[in-house]
């Protein structure tokens, strides 16, 4: 995983709200079975409207998406992280996301940044106004700044020393593969086995 | 202070606690299918691993699978390279997989419970966002990304962030010809679609209790449509019931100490909840969506709303762009808009008491006139028991497609969908654009719904039928 520290590029303003995983990357899309070349799916339905804001000439190579609330609802398909990724973001940001969607974009190293609706907001206008208007959003200082704006935001220490190493979590657990072997041993032995019956 | 159903099972699946780190939780069942997994296995193959446990993990063919001709080869190249990649994922590694034309494949959610895999007080996980469908049995059961269906099939365990508690008790008794699904859709039309973000709902009150098994897993299954991680039911006589007897239930003494240790597992009395919702049962009616996400519903008796009445800016932009492209008018009456699909089926409403359900209420009655009705079982073992019941005869008497099991038209990725602008009554969970295929109009509804409007070509209750004298 690419490691994340600090990322400054302009942005794709999306004015909608409870954007679903079907809409970031439609279900055609998922019968593939490789991580890469998902960019194209992003989106797709809405990408048929030559007015959607991803079409904008002035929008492309744009590195920061700036959503509405409940972004990433829906299905837990990590493609929709891949579609992202793939397509060139490396941040988004958003008053509010769903659970799934957001251990997925931290797993894959895909920074979600919780900003009050009203800062998003002022991000809108601003890069709407300003399509060059670059955004950095600083994992080290956990902060957003864009023109005059400086905004804090949270993200919990572990996964932010995760994102800041870009450590594989696999790898992190199996450091401790003697407690998952000595807490097998404590199991309930009536506990359900998958292996045919009968 | 005591605790509630959720802490306790989390409490007992703590591998490894640290200060400032997520838990480490032992997982008990991984459920896998074919979307969701090839790069996890793919991701397991480059660093070398192996599937730590083989016997906690089991596959099925679901999203994919045809709902015709299933004695041939997958028509479309990528699904059936999908499948094919699973198949030989689970060879590879030696995980248990019940293919097309098994005796015991299905929807996951439909297998799990129905084999005895998923019981109360475990931890479950599967790459699909549906899987809080096992916490009808009072297991904490929730879905996963691929990174981390890769993470438990390599460590059997995964790293999680705490939760919060949230009680929605539906008190009293449900109406007569109301059901789990208009309950369950009407909880996400009061607390929002991302109402119960970071939360884990249990679901409680006499109406709960008062649901079968099946009625559980259908409020359990739409959790997710309301935001949540998962949903959970404390286990009662009605899950040790339903239990007893499965093939992978305990037996004997290990039933007796499973049951034990069960009772157990129910939320203390001063056990306090970090959000509480209290719905009145006797208030609940059939209850339909009228828009492009699961929480944008109303009862049928209603109209579709008038964006310009809604107060939230960002919910009145939603309405408005979800009734432009629902092909609706703000004011129309639910009863009012007709469809030309009506698809009984999936994870929500897959299983034999739906059916059966919808059997009584279309039997000795004919389709509506230019209505298609697919009806796709959620796993051969229903199949087969409807159709030892004679339901899949009722079901061609009537004039509907009677298929092989699957997820079907849920979610369009296999040849069932819906052509743009075509509109279903759909007893599945989602109503998302384009989600029964591109351009179609979905009207999430409950299987009782759904046989009506089979019946009259618009939506309608079971109660309709005799007012319109059909
Ligand atoms: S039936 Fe639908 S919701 Fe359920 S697992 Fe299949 S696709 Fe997902």
């Amino acid at each position: 995983m690419e490691a994340f520290t600090t990322h400054t590029g302009t942005a794709v303003p999306l004015r909608e709200s409870n954007v679903d995983t079907d809409q970031i990357i439609p279900a055609h899309w998922l019968k593939k079975v490789t991580r890469d070349g998902f960019e194209d799916g992003l989106f797709e339905a809405w990408r048929k409207n030559p007015e959607f804001v991803l079409n904008q000439p002035e929008r492309a190579g744009a590195t920061v998406l700036v959503a509405g609330p409940d972004f990433g609802t829906g299905s837990s398909r990590e493609h929709a992280v891949w579609a992202l990724q793939n397509y060139g973001f490396k941040t988004v940001i958003s008053a509010r996301f769903a659970d799934i969607f957001r251990g997925n974009s931290q797993k894959g190293g895909l920074l979600t940044v919780v900003l009050p609706q009203e800062t998003v907001e002022r991000l809108w206008a601003l890069t709407e106004a300003d399509p060059t208007a670059e955004i950095t959003v600083d994992l080290v200082d956990r902060q957003v700044r864009a023109g005059e704006l400086v905004a804090d935001f949270e993200i919990d220490d572990y996964t932010r020393w995760r994102l800041l190493e870009g450590l594989d979590d696999i790898g992190l657990t199996l450091r401790h593969e003697e407690d998952i072997t000595s807490f097998e041993a404590t199991r309930p032995t009536w506990l359900p086995r998958t292996q045919p019956v009968g | 202070m005591g605790r509630t159903l959720a802490e306790k099972v989390w409490d007992a699946h703590v591998v490894r606690r640290a200060e400032g780190e997520p838990d480490l939780l032992y997982i008990d069942l991984h459920l896998l299918h074919e979307v969701t997994s090839p790069q996890a296995f793919d991701g397991l193959r480059q660093a070398g691993r192996r599937v730590r446990r083989t016997d906690l993990t089991i596959a099925t063919e679901d999203h994919n699978t045809p709902t015709l001709d299933v004695d041939k080869p997958i028509a479309d190249p990528v699904s059936r390279a999908q499948i094919e990649t699973l198949r030989k994922n689970a060879a590879e590694f030696g995980v248990r997989i019940h293919s097309l034309g098994d005796v015991e494949q299905g929807i996951v959610h439909v297998v799990g419970p129905q084999l005895g895999l998923t019981q109360p007080g475990m931890t479950v996980v599967c790459g699909d966002s549906h899987t809080a469908t096992h916490g009808a049995f009072g297991a904490l059961a929730f879905g996963i990304g691929t990174s981390q269906v890769e993470h438990v099939l390599a460590t059997q365990t995964l790293p999680m962030a705490p939760f919060k508690t949230m009680a929605v008790t539906v008190e009293g008794d449900l109406p007569e010809g109301v059901g789990a699904k208009d309950l369950i859709l009407a909880v996400i039309a009061r607390i929002g679609t991302g109402g119960g973000q970071g939360y884990v709902i249990e679901y409680r009150g006499q109406a709960i209790r008062n649901l079968s098994m099946e009625g559980r897993m259908t409020v359990c299954n739409m959790s997710i449509e309301a935001g949540a991680r998962a949903g959970m039911i404390a286990p009662d006589e009605t899950t040790f019931a339903y239990l007893n007897g499965r093939p992978h239930a305990p037996q004997g003494a290990d039933w007796d100490a499973a049951v034990a240790y069960w009772k157990g597992l129910a939320t203390e009395a001063d056990a306090v909840f970090d959000k509480e919702v209290v719905i009145d049962a006797a208030e609940l009616s059939p209850f339909v969506t009228w828009g492009t996400n699961p929480g944008q519903g109303a009862p049928l008796g209603e109209s579709v709303p008038d964006p310009v009445a809604i107060e939230d800016p960002v919910e009145r932009a939603a309405a408005r762009k979800a009734i432009a492209y629902m092909g609706l008018t703000a004011g129309q009456k639910l009863r009012d808009i007709a469809v030309d699909t009506v698809f009984v089926g999936s994870c929500t409403n897959g299983r034999i008491e739906d059916l059966r359900e919808v059997a009584g209420i279309i039997k000795g009655r004919k389709v509506a006139d230019g209505v298609r009705m697919l009806v796709v079982p959620g796993s051969v073992r229903v199949s087969l028991q409807a159709v030892s019941e004679g339901l899949d005869k009722v079901f061609t008497d009537f004039g509907a497609e009677w298929r092989y099991a699957g997820c079907s038209m849920c979610l369009g990725m296999n040849p069932d969908q819906l052509a743009p602008g075509e509109r279903s009554a759909s007893t599945s969970n989602r109503n998302f654009e384009g989600r029964q295929g591109k351009g179609g109009r979905t009207h999430l509804v409950s299987p009782q719904v759904a046989a009506a409007t089979a019946v009259l070509g618009h939506l309608a209750a079971p109660a309709d039928l005799s007012t319109a004298g059909v």
